[in-house]
């Protein structure tokens, strides 16, 4: 008895201590980038590294606005992320009504479809989309990025609000149709506010994605004042990549918007991620 | 996939609900049409042409293919590149997040935290992964070199050396997605009845054969579901090697959508890329079809 407590005990130390190096993987860049976006010049190149800096030179974020025009970046980002998360948690939410919440021919066939579509490499539809989108002048605008998400928005968020819908009562969904309410009353009034939670998650998963998204800006957008943040990082590393300082303050400014949600709405982001294992 | 299709057969009255359910799809359907179908299908037409987007697409048959598969050097050096990161980092996130989950369902009351820890670096992608990792991986100053340095280590220059190139940023997106992909574990550990393990436990089993017999046989559909996403994700790694080196040095991150992206909006070579597209979905469509098939030996539903 006493021995295999101490068996227990130890096993519980090694996986306390593989807990500690997995938790140092994970945070020391962190907290690296943090002081080196606060570091002046001299202490950037040090060896071994100086975890807190002399002098705190606040300026390094100031500095940033020089390199690029920061505050229209930003509002570009702003501007098509706003609307991308709209389109997105209307539409894919309405999808996941007609896949969760209704009864109809060929319903399980299709969604197996759309669920299917995850596959497809977005690289076999980018040049005819360029096209496209270049013959009916809509280079340099927002629209390539917005409108094709109100378009569904995408299998996964489709696949994550169905899987949340399945979990509403029929019986509720099934009262509110004897009393007469329509499908589109039924999706408004009753199923869209019970599904706040998973349309939280959607929005900021959403969010995420289209705040990095790299890709469409660069082949979209080639005029500069157009550009988002993400692409304008982009351009920066390949500018001025000896500024550490403010490359990591770039890059953490950039990041806010995230670190922010990511602690105010934890719970939401976990979900998000952990509900794309669940099954059934 | 059938897991996630509801089993019950849906009653055969489908009243007016079948036209409402169409009407309700209908944004994926038309979206789907014009930002899928359509363009899959003028992609492949594309492709057999000849197609700078200047002038209208001269056909040349299977030309494009041709050379591609018998005289385009980049091409078979991008396949190989792209498979060899898809190999390094598939297994490793897979088995690490599954460790990782492991650990944390574990953990005795009070170190959630690390659940929390593990997961921050998940905010991190794209282009704010890359140039954090950028700065992280100089081989002189950044955060690892530097500190092994002081122990009078040698470390290796990372991302400027071909060997390392391409398991640098495995690396890297191991730190960003572990934590995310630990959760998804976590949840399909978390709904694994207790009683399984006690029943190898009076069978007098150890924690490996309650890890063999009991934890990955109940959670392999969640393991290969993931699997199937990741080599995916893989296969498109893009915009690492885009910002942070060009796909250099000596090509040794020249990654398949890397090579694609300079063919179609370097060259303007829009018929060449378009078969590169298209190459790569057949592969992405037969390397899945093949783990669907690998899969009956291992997954249980």
């Amino acid at each position: 008895m006493n021995n295999s407590k101490r068996k227990i005990s130890l096993k519980n130390i090694a996986a306390l201590v593989l807990l500690i190096v997995f938790a140092l993987f994970f945070i020391l860049p962190f907290l690296w980038i943090i002081s080196t976006s606060l570091k002046g010049d001299t202490q950037i190149f040090t060896i071994p590294p100086q975890w807190i800096p002399d002098t705190f030179n606040w300026e390094n974020y100031a500095k940033v606005f020089d390199r690029m025009p920061f505050l229209i970046y930003l509002k570009n980002s702003v501007f098509i992320t706003l609307f991308i998360i709209i389109g997105t948690v209307f539409s894919s939410s309405l999808v996941a009504y007609a896949f969760g919440c209704l009864n109809w021919r060929g319903r399980n066939g299709l969604f197996i479809f759309v669920l299917a579509t995850m596959m497809l490499p977005l690289q076999v539809t980018l040049i005819p989309l360029f096209v496209l989108f270049k013959e009916i002048g809509w280079l340099n605008t927002f629209k390539p990025l917005i409108i094709p998400a109100f378009f569904g928005g995408g299998a996964f968020n489709i696949f994550l609000l169905r899987q949340f819908f399945l979990t509403i009562p029929k019986d509720l969904l099934d009262s509110a149709r004897i009393d007469g309410c329509s499908e589109l009353g039924i999706y408004w009034k009753i199923v869209l506010p019970l599904a706040k939670p998973a349309l939280a998650t959607v929005a900021i998963l959403t969010f995420m994605f289209s705040w990095n998204d790299f890709i469409s800006p660069l082949i979209y957008l080639s005029d500069k004042m157009k550009g988002t943040l993400a692409l304008g990082l982009g351009m920066f590393v390949g500018q001025y990549v000896t500024e550490w300082a403010i490359l990591m303050a770039a890059s953490l400014l950039m990041m806010l918007p995230m670190i922010l949600i990511f602690f105010f709405f934890q719970k939401y982001f976990i979900q998000g991620f952990t509900m794309s294992g669940l099954k059934e | 996939m059938n897991t996630f299709i509801e089993n019950k057969k849906p009653k055969a009255n489908y009243g007016k609900q079948t036209f409402t359910g169409y009407l309700f799809a209908s944004p994926w359907i038309i979206g789907f049409l014009i930002f899928g179908l359509y363009p899959i299908g003028i992609s492949f037409y594309y492709s057999l042409c000849q197609y700078d987007v200047l002038r209208i697409p001269q056909f040349i048959g299977l030309r494009n293919y041709e050379q591609l598969l018998f005289s385009d050097n980049y091409f078979w050096l991008s396949i190989w590149n792209t498979l060899f990161y898809t190999a390094l980092r598939v297994p490793l996130c897979i088995a690490g997040s599954l460790l990782l989950a492991v650990l944390v369902n574990n953990a005795v009351r009070g170190v959630k935290i690390f659940r929390t820890i593990y997961f921050i670096p998940s905010i991190v992608t794209g282009v704010v992964l890359s140039a954090l990792w950028l700065w992280i991986l100089n081989p002189q100053y950044g955060l690892i070199n530097s500190s092994i340095a002081y122990l009078g280590v040698q470390g290796p220059l990372w991302l400027l050396d071909p060997d390392w190139s391409k398991p640098s940023m495995v690396l890297m997106s191991l730190w960003s997605i572990g934590g995310g992909r630990m959760l998804v574990f976590l949840a399909a550990l978390q709904g694994i009845p207790q009683h399984l393990y006690e029943v190898v436990e009076m069978d007098g089993g150890g924690w490996w054969a309650k890890f063999k017999n009991v934890t990955v046989p109940m959670i392999s559909p969640v393991i290969f579901l993931w699997t199937i996403l990741e080599v995916i994700f893989s296969l498109q790694v893009f915009v690492e090697a885009y910002v942070m080196t060009k796909g250099g040095p000596l090509n040794s991150t020249l990654f398949y959508n890397l090579y694609l992206y300079n063919r179609a909006f370097e060259d303007f070579d829009m018929g060449y890329a378009s078969a590169l597209a298209w190459l790569l979905l057949l592969i992405t469509l037969g390397i899945t079809a093949l783990q669907f098939r690998l899969s009956k030996k291992w997954v249980h539903y």
